[in-house]
C-alpha cells in the first residue's frame, strides 16, 4: 500500500511528506493502481472511526451509500473515510519490475558473498544488520493472502478495531492480503494461531465470502525499525547502512534510496542519514 | 501515600506500554508523565525473551516494571505468564488480569481469585485486575493481595469511572489498602476524579498512548492526578442542594 494519509494516524510527520513523493516515484516503474483507500469501523467500533479522521487528513467522510457506490461488497457499514489520493502496487510485481530496470539500466547482480573490490558498500539488510546497528529492533508482522472468489474489492480496505485493525489489499484474480500484525517480538517462529484466526476473524467481519476463501500463504516477518520508527541512513567508512523501513518499505524506500545516492555521488546528507563518518 | 508490596511510589500514575505509535513517543510520554510504574505485556511479545530489544527500551525508562498477564483466559495460562515474566524481568511484582468477557474484557473473578492464591504462595506481589465487588475485593485479601486494581470502566472504554458510588464505597471498606484504578480512564478528568476518591494510583495505557499527542497527554494525566490527590488531602467542600452565600447578609447594608 502507498497510503501515506492513513499512516499519520501513528507516524512521524516524514512519513507523511516523503511517503506521498513515493506515490509519483512509483508510478510508471510499476502497476500503480490508483483507486484510493477506504476505511471502515463497525457500527460499535465507531469512536474508533472518528479518532482516526482526527489524527489523519485528506480524506472525505463518506456515508453508506457513497460506500456502497465505492464497494459495493462492503455491507453493514454505515461510515467510512476515503482516502482518494492513496494507491496500491503489488510488492512481488513491483520487485521484478524494479529488478528489470536496472538490468536495463547495465546494473549486475551477484549473488553470494560480496566481492571485496568495491569502494562503497550499501548494506540494506534489515533486520539483518541488527549486529551493526545496535538500536535497530525487530516488530514481527504476520499476514496472510488468500483467494476468495465471492469477494469483489477494488481497492484497500483498513477496518478499525481498538484491539485488532487489518486491511485487506486486492491482488486481482480474487486474490487479497490481509494484513497485519504488530508484535513487539524478535521471534522469527511462524505464525500463531491466535494472530491468524484475528486477521481471518476481521476479514470475515469485513465480508463474509471470506469464509469460503482458499488460505494460499501464511506470511512472517521481522520488520526493521528504530526506536522512532523512521528509517536511517549511516556511513560508517566504506559502509553505508540504509535501515529501519519498519512497516513502510514501499512507501519510504524511494526517500531512503535517494538519499543513499545522494551521499555517494554527491556528498549530500538527506535528512535521513543521522551518522556519517566517511 | 501508601506503599504498594513496601514501594513507596513518588507518583501516582501507573501507565502501559502497548500501542505507542513508536518506543521513543513511549519513552517521550513516560518522561512527561514522571509515571513510576510501566505495566508490560509478555502474553504475546516475546514469551521467550524475542522481545528483548523492546524490554530493554522499556527498562531504560528506569521506573519500576509491572508486567501483566494480559490476554489471558485461564488460571494455568495466567500462573505460567506470571512464572515466565519473572524470569524475564527478574520481577515478583505481577498484575494478575484474567479476562472472563469477550466483548467488555470484564475480569473472571472466580477464576482471579484461585489465580491470586496460587501465585501469592509461589511469592509473587499480586497486583489484580478486579471489579469493584467489595467480597471479590475480600477474597483478593485473603488470597494474599496486598494491594487492589478495580476497573474504572471496561478496558479502552474511555468511559471513566463508570461507578463512582461502587468505587467509593470500596475505598470505605478498605481504607488501609492501597486501591489503583485499572482500566476505563480516557481523560485527565477522570483521573482526577479517581484521586479524589481517595485512590492511591491510577493506571492506563489507551488514554496516552493513542491520544493524537500522547506526550502532551501524559502530562495532562500527570498534571490532573497531582490536583486530584492535593484535592484529596486538602478536604473538599460537600455539595449542598441550596446555595448558601458566602458573605453574610444579615445586617448588610440596604443600597
Amino acid at each position: 500500500m502507498l497510503a501515506p494519509w492513513c499512516e499519520y494516524e501513528n507516524a512521524e510527520e516524514p512519513v507523511l511528506r516523503l511517503g506521498q513523493q513515493a506515490l509519483s516515484w512509483w508510478s510508471g516503474k510499476t502497476t500503480l493502481t490508483r483507486n484510493g483507500t477506504l476505511v471502515v469501523a463497525s457500527r460499535r467500533d465507531l469512536p474508533e472511526l472518528r479518532r482516526f479522521a482526527q489524527q489523519t487528513a485528506g480524506y472525505v467522510q463518506i456515508d453508506e451509500a457513497k460506500l456502497l457506490g465505492l464497494e459495493p461488497d462492503l455491507t453493514g457499514f454505515t461510515a467510512g473515510l476515503f482516502f482518494e489520493k492513496e494507491a496500491h502496487l503489488d510488492p512481488r510485481t513491483a520487485l521484478s519490475d524494479l529488478v528489470q530496470l536496472l538490468l536495463q539500466a547495465g546494473a549486475r547482480f551477484h549473488t553470494g558473498a560480496a566481492p571485496d573490490d568495491f569502494s562503497v558498500r550499501v548494506d540494506c539488510r534489515g533486520f539483518s544488520a541488527k549486529n551493526q546497528l545496535q538500536d535497530l529492533r525487530g516488530v514481527k508482522g504476520e499476514m496472510l493472502i488468500v483467494r476468495a472468489p465471492e469477494v469483489q474489492i477494488g481497492r484497500p480496505v483498513r477496518l478499525l478495531h481498538p484491539r485488532i485493525p487489518v486491511y485487506v489489499v486486492p491482488r486481482g484474480d480474487g486474490v487479497y492480503m490481509i494484513g497485519a500484525t504488530m508484535i513487539e517480538s524478535e521471534d522469527k517462529s511462524g505464525a500463531t494461531v491466535r494472530s491468524v484466526l484475528e486477521l481471518l476473524s476481521s476479514a470475515y467481519a469485513l465480508n463474509p465470502g471470506f469464509g469460503e476463501a482458499e488460505l494460499l500463504e501464511i506470511g512472517v516477518d521481522l520488520r526493521p525499525a528504530f526506536p522512532d520508527n523512521l528509517p536511517r541512513i549511516r556511513r560508517r567508512g566504506r559502509y553505508i547502512y540504509a535501515n529501519g523501513l519498519y512497516r513502510h518499505g514501499y512507501l519510504l524506500a524511494p526517500a531512503l534510496a535517494s538519499g543513499v545516492a545522494d551521499l555517494i555521488l554527491n556528498n549530500e546528507q538527506s535528512e535521513l542519514v543521522d551518522e556519517d563518518c566517511p | 501515600m501508601k506503599s504498594f508490596y513496601g514501594v513507596s511510589l513518588a507518583n501516582p500514575l501507573m501507565l502501559g506500554t502497548a500501542q505507542y505509535p513508536s518506543p521513543a513517543v513511549l519513552a517521550e510520554a513516560f518522561k512527561a508523565s514522571g509515571a513510576s510504574v510501566a505495566t508490560v505485556s509478555l502474553r504475546r511479545e516475546g514469551r521467550q525473551g524475542q522481545g528483548q530489544s523492546f524490554w530493554s527500551l522499556i527498562k531504560k525508562l528506569n521506573i519500576w516494571v509491572l508486567p501483566n498477564t494480559a490476554g489471558c483466559h485461564t488460571v494455568r495460562e495466567a500462573v505460567t505468564t506470571a512464572q515466565m515474566a519473572r524470569e524475564v524481568f527478574g520481577t515478583d511484582w505481577i498484575k494478575l488480569e484474567l479476562i472472563g468477557h469477550t466483548d467488555s474484557l470484564q475480569p473472571d473473578v472466580f477464576q482471579l481469585v484461585e489465580a491470586a492464591k496460587l501465585l501469592c504462595s509461589e511469592g509473587f506481589k499480586v497486583f489484580p485486575y478486579t471489579t469493584e465487588d467489595l467480597v471479590v475485593g475480600e477474597r483478593l485479601l485473603q488470597a494474599g493481595c496486598e494491594v487492589l486494581m478495580p476497573w474504572g470502566a471496561p478496558i479502552g472504554s474511555a468511559r471513566g469511572l463508570s461507578n463512582e458510588y461502587g468505587l467509593r464505597a470500596m475505598r470505605a471498606e478498605f481504607p488501609d489498602v492501597p486501591l489503583v484504578i485499572d482500566a476505563g480512564i480516557g481523560r485527565p478528568s477522570h483521573v482526577s476524579q479517581a484521586m479524589e476518591l481517595g485512590y492511591d494510583a491510577v493506571l492506563m495505557n489507551t488514554a496516552v498512548a493513542r491520544a493524537g499527542n500522547p506526550v502532551a497527554m501524559a502530562r495532562a494525566m500527570a498534571l490532573a492526578a497531582k490536583a486530584g490527590r492535593l484535592s484529596y488531602e486538602s478536604g473538599a467542600m460537600e455539595p449542598r442542594d441550596m446555595a448558601e452565600a458566602s458573605t453574610p447578609v444579615i445586617g448588610k447594608a440596604f443600597l
